[in-house]
This record gives C-alpha cells, sequence and structure tokens, in this order.
C-alpha cells in the first residue's frame, strides 16, 4: 500500500490560498517517503524469494497512477489505482475501509505500507486495514530477518530499542523511515514499464505508440477500480463513511515581533553574552 | 456509562509521562462535562500504580493484571480495551501518541468504527453544529491538531460515532496532580472474555530497549541544531555549547532525519514541545513544524545565515551569521564575561 502525497516538507509562499486553504496545484506530488523504505522491504522479500510478486495498491486521482509507475521502474510487478469521486473526504478509516475491501479480493501473504504519510502524519491506516482484514500488525518494521513457511520474523524499531517478533502470514508490517533507503529505478525496466497505464490515461493517448502497445502487451496495464468494481457498502466511503469531520481550518501566521538584530562580530557577541548573563538568562 | 477513558501507558513499571499528562487534561474534560475519569490499566504486577493515577485525578482504575500484557502486543490490549470499551461506552478515549498508542489506538477505531484523531495538541469541549444538515450537538470534543507538516491547524469533530477518540503526543500537554487527590475506586477488566486464542499468535522473539537518558523538557537552556548545522560534524557544536551553558541539545526534524541528531531530541509536532527559559535555535530556518514547539520558550536566540530566516519573527535577538563562527565565538565571550 502506498500514497501520492504533497511534498509538505519544502513548503513554499504559495502553498496556502489567501482563503487559507491548501493550494494543492502549487506543491509537487511525491510517493510518500516511508512508502519507498516499504516498497524496498517488499521488493527484497520477492528477490529472496522465487516466484513471489510485488503489487502496489494506491487509492487517488488518475496522476497517482505517476507512484504505482515509479514503483515499476524500481521492480514491482503492477499495480491497483482506486480511484473514484466517491472515495472524495475519506478520512482514514474510510480509506481503510476501502482498501480493506479491494484486498480482500486480490488477496496477499505480506501488506506491506510506509509508517505514516507525510501529509497527515497519522499512522493509522496500515493497523486500520489489519483490523479490518483480522490480521496480525507489525508496526514500525526495519528489518525482515527470516521468512519460515507460516511466519515471519521482523525486526521493529521503537523510540528507544528495537524489538524483534514472530507473527503468522497473512500480515500487515508497517515500516519505519530507519528501514532500507528504496533502490534506483533500473533502466531495462523504466525501458519496459514506461508506457504502463491505466485505462482512463490511455483515453487521451489514443492514436499514439503508448496506446498501441498498452493494448499489446497486458504487463503494461494497470488495474484501475473504482468504488462500483469493488465488493463494498458505499455508505462506508469517502465523505459518509467518515466519522471524523472537519469543523475548523486556521492558517498558522507569525506573530509579528521585532527581534533584536546582531551580527557575528566580536563585538556584538561579546555584548549579547553580557546582556544575557546580566538578565540571569544565563547563570 | 459516557465517562473518560485514559489508557494508561507503563514504561518498566512506572506510568509513562504522557499517560500523566492525559489524565490532567482528561479531568478538567471531565470535570466540565460532569462525568467520571476513568484509567485504564493493561499490565503485570501493576498494583500500587492506582495512587499515582488517583492523584492526578483517576476516579476509576480498571485494571488487568496478567503476564500476556506485558510487554506490550498488539493484538491481546486491542482486544481488552475493545470489550471494555463496548461494555463501558465511554464517551470519549484519550492515547498516548507513542509507539504503542500509535500501534494499537488505530486498530481500536477500526474495529468500534469510530474515528480516531492523530496526535492532537489541544482538546475542549464545544458545540457544533453540522453545516450540511443542521443538525446540533453539544459537548463535543473538539480536537486540535496541525495538518499538512503544520501549515495549518485543524479542528475535527467526531458527532455520530462514540467513542471520540484521540491521541496526544508526550510533552504537548501539562501534567499536574490534583489539589485534594480521593482513592481510585479499581475495578478488575473481565478481560479473560474479550480475549481470542488468535490475539496470542505474535510473539516477542527477543527486545532491547534502553532506559530512558535524555530528558530535554525539563531544560532551562536549550541549544538546538537544524540542517544548518551542515553535518553530524558540525552538529557537536550545539553540545559545546550546550555544555558550558549548562543546556540540553535539541534538534529539528530536518537535522534528525539528516542524522545530526537522534530522534529523542526533536522539538516539533512530531517531536517534543518545549518551554526552556533561553532557547538557541542554530541553523534553524523556523518552519511552522518546529516552531510549534518551542514559540512557549520564554525567550528565543535565533544564529542563521539567512536573515529574513522565518524563526528571525519569533525570536528575540536575531544574530545574521554562520553556526560555526558564532557559536565559538558565544562560547568564548560566556567564558569571559560569566567570572
Amino acid at each position: 500500500m502506498a500514497k501520492q502525497v504533497p511534498d509538505t516538507r519544502n513548503v513554499g509562499k504559495d502553498a496556502m490560498t489567501p482563503e487559507g486553504t491548501v493550494n494543492r496545484a502549487a506543491l509537487p506530488a511525491i510517493f510518500n517517503p516511508e512508502d519507498l523504505n516499504a516498497l524496498e522491504l517488499a521488493l527484497r522479500l520477492k528477490d529472496s524469494a522465487e516466484g513471489s510478486t510485488v503489487h502496489i495498491l494506491t487509492m487517488g486521482p488518475q496522476r497517482a497512477a505517476d507512484i504505482i509507475r515509479d514503483a515499476m521502474f524500481r521492480g514491482a510487478d503492477g499495480g491497483y489505482l482506486l480511484s473514484d469521486r466517491k472515495f472524495a473526504g475519506s478520512d482514514t478509516l474510510a480509506t481503510s475501509y476501502a482498501l480493506s475491501c479491494v484486498l480482500k479480493e486480490i488477496g496477499a501473504d505480506i501488506i506491506v505500507a510506509g509508517r505514516q504519510a507525510i501529509d497527515g502524519d497519522t499512522a493509522q491506516v496500515g493497523p486500520q486495514v489489519a483490523e479490518k482484514l483480522g490480521l496480525p500488525q507489525i508496526t514500525y518494521a526495519e528489518e525482515v530477518i527470516e521468512v519460515k513457511t507460516d511466519t515471519i520474523v521482523v525486526r521493529r524499531r521503537l523510540e528507544r530499542g528495537v524489538e524483534t517478533v514472530e507473527s503468522p502470514m497473512p500480515v500487515v508490517i508497517t515500516v519505519n523511515a530507519s528501514a532500507a533507503a528504496v533502490r534506483p529505478q533500473n533502466a531495462r525496466l523504466v525501458m519496459k514499464y514506461k508506457h504502463a497505464m491505466v485505462q482512463s490515461e490511455k483515453a487521451a493517448k489514443e492514436g499514439t505508440l503508448s496506446a498501441e502497445l498498452f493494448e499489446q502487451r497486458d504487463y503494461l496495464k494497470i488495474v484501475e477500480l473504482t468504488a462500483a468494481d469493488i465488493d463494498c457498502d458505499e455508505m462506508q466511503l469517502g465523505l459518509n463513511g467518515s466519522p471524523t469531520k472537519v469543523k475548523k481550518i486556521e492558517n498558522v501566521v507569525f506573530q509579528a515581533k521585532e527581534a533584536k538584530r546582531l551580527t557575528s562580530s566580536d563585538e556584538d557577541i561579546n555584548e549579547l553574552m553580557v546582556e544575557l548573563i546580566a538578565g540571569h538568562t544565563l547563570g | 456509562m459516557n465517562n473518560i477513558f485514559v489508557y494508561i501507558e507503563l514504561e518498566e513499571g512506572v506510568v509513562a509521562d504522557v499517560s500523566l499528562e492525559l489524565l490532567t487534561k482528561g479531568r478538567e474534560l471531565a470535570s466540565k462535562l460532569g462525568v467520571k475519569l476513568e484509567a485504564v490499566l493493561l499490565g503485570h504486577n501493576v498494583s500500587g500504580v492506582e495512587k499515582t493515577l488517583a492523584e492526578y485525578g483517576a476516579d476509576t482504575v480498571w485494571c488487568a493484571d496478567d503476564e500476556l500484557f506485558a510487554p506490550f502486543r498488539t493484538l491481546p490490549h486491542t482486544s481488552v480495551m475493545c470489550g471494555l470499551i463496548k461494555a463501558e461506552q465511554p464517551q470519549i478515549v484519550l492515547f498516548g501518541a507513542t509507539p504503542v498508542g500509535r500501534d494499537f489506538a488505530p486498530r481500536v477505531s477500526s474495529a468500534l468504527h469510530s474515528g480516531l484523531t492523530a496526535d492532537c495538541t489541544q482538546l475542549e469541549i464545544g458545540p457544533h453544529k453540522d453545516a450540511k444538515t443542521g443538525k446540533e450537538y453539544e459537548n463535543l470534543l473538539y480536537q486540535i491538531r496541525p495538518a499538512f507538516g503544520g501549515n495549518i491547524i485543524a479542528t475535527i469533530v467526531n458527532p455520530d460515532c462514540r467513542p471520540q477518540m484521540a491521541t496526544v503526543r508526550e510533552g504537548v500537554m501539562r501534567k499536574e496532580p490534583v489539589a485534594e487527590p480521593k482513592a481510585a475506586e479499581v475495578k478488575p477488566i473481565a478481560w479473560k472474555e474479550y480475549l481470542k486464542p488468535e490475539d496470542l499468535a505474535v510473539t516477542i522473539i527477543d527486545r532491547q530497549i534502553e532506559s530512558r537518558k535524555i530528558d530535554i523538557k525539563g531544560a532551562n537552556i536549550i541549544v538546538a541544531g537544524g540542517y544548518g548545522m551542515g553535518s553530524k560534524e558540525g552538529f557537536k557544536l550545539c553540545y559545546d555549547l550546550a555544555e558550558v551553558l549548562g543546556g540540553e541539545v535539541g534538534a529539528s526534524r530536518a537535522a534528525v532525519d539528516a542524522g545530526f541528531c537522534e530522534h529523542e531530541r526533536q522539538i516539533g509536532q512530531t517531536g517534543v514541545t518545549v518551554r526552556p527559559k533561553l532557547y538557541i535555535a542554530c541553523g534553524i530556518s523556523g518552519q511552522i513544524q518546529h516552531t510549534a514547539g518551542m514559540e512557549e520558550s520564554a525567550m528565543i536566540l535565533s544564529i542563521n545565515t539567512d536573515a529574513n530566516a522565518p524563526i528571525n519573527k519569533i525570536a528575540d535577538y536575531a544574530i545574521t551569521g554562520k553556526v560555526e563562527e558564532v557559536i565559538p565565538k558565544m562560547i568564548k565571550y560566556y567564558k569571559q564575561n560569566s567570572k
């Protein structure tokens, strides 16, 4: 499971509209960083177990297919884009409901996700999906130690230490930023998958080579799912399925206050230290 | 019924600060709503802990004492918490936004189909009117949290589902014992009824946890370094200055992400909140993510090469210059003048 997120780490001046809402268009959309750690963990599992495959599941607008392609360039075999207006306004619970409905249909032995997404920082979707699927979970995973016949041994990174746990499979694993970084894109895979698309993207490319290849080669088809394609209760999707409501949004504005300006000169620093000592700020 | 629950976290048998902070806030909310404040304690050999919980305002301590509850495992804690919530119907449940709380609170919310707001910085009680249906609500929990990298502050409500659940980070709220504590009523949790055999499927093979060494929350002086410290080597200047001034070292998220410093020293929305007498921000630009965790410092001094860095808008002293020049001079002139 992965998410395309606005890059909140590099927020520019135009990231907020004058009304105080988020100007998503002004923020670059990126592969959520910890989901890349999760991808690497999944790809290593694939490398170690012949015949296994890695697929990306994401929910979002059409452009979120970008992260599925990105993952395919790094070694993933394909993906699923869950895209529908009916999912709009989903909180974490409605999101995890939709994702779990898809996962029930496609099935997986190991479901891996990043610990949290940088646009919300909630870390909720992984555990919520695990609960809805009735599966155990391993959060803050750093490294897979061993995969046995029916169980998996994983090292977790906690605030002040590490813990190694063994869980039966299937299992949901959420991965920490301290796990191995993702491998780079592979030139051969970029060539192979550069025309990979979802059906709705192909519509805009009718008559081009891209569209032609898409029709001929099944591995270029990224699965696109709408609410109608999954077995779900529509009342649990989107805003309807979200218990939490946003009551109010405030734009954070700094309070203007004049700072005393100093340079790095010896005189300035000396005076400052004298002043701080005199005022008992420094002992 | 309809009381307030606080999930109590234990660290080597001692109640975590965040749980005491939640009890302090929970006491305030419970008094406002005229309901009881109830602590939920799952652990092993926990007798005696209820006294501490009562000192911080708990009216009731729900207790499950068995070796399978310590160390923490997701599934047993989830099942027992869900079972107790279904039986007791609290209106509000609060968890620490710790590795434990952030691991299992989402599962509880998923199982109970109720909302959970992560990392709240404020909790209040107030009315709400649904903009679409016009339906009015009284006494909802306002779950206030930064969102979108800290650029907005959102107030979240959970009008129709119960319980209303939230997590709060350690050090964000104050902890304060109640003026006249009363003994808490200890009630056993019928946990054997709630636990399923498969809840014990995950086993802990090995566990190496260091005891808490760093406590920057209590420091009077904090020297915090940001990405502008340049490298892990460069970051050592912060330690030099902190040592001379008798302070602690903090860091911005950027510095922690870059590996200059351990996460325990991170200050800001995804770290701790501090209120020292003097806060020295070295090479920190002052993203809201960071300033939210230090803007209540009594005095703020910034060192930055960029005179227009956002941090200077909240600073009392703004030194424009390179950290590698300014910090050694501060050390030098502090030593000269302090004798």
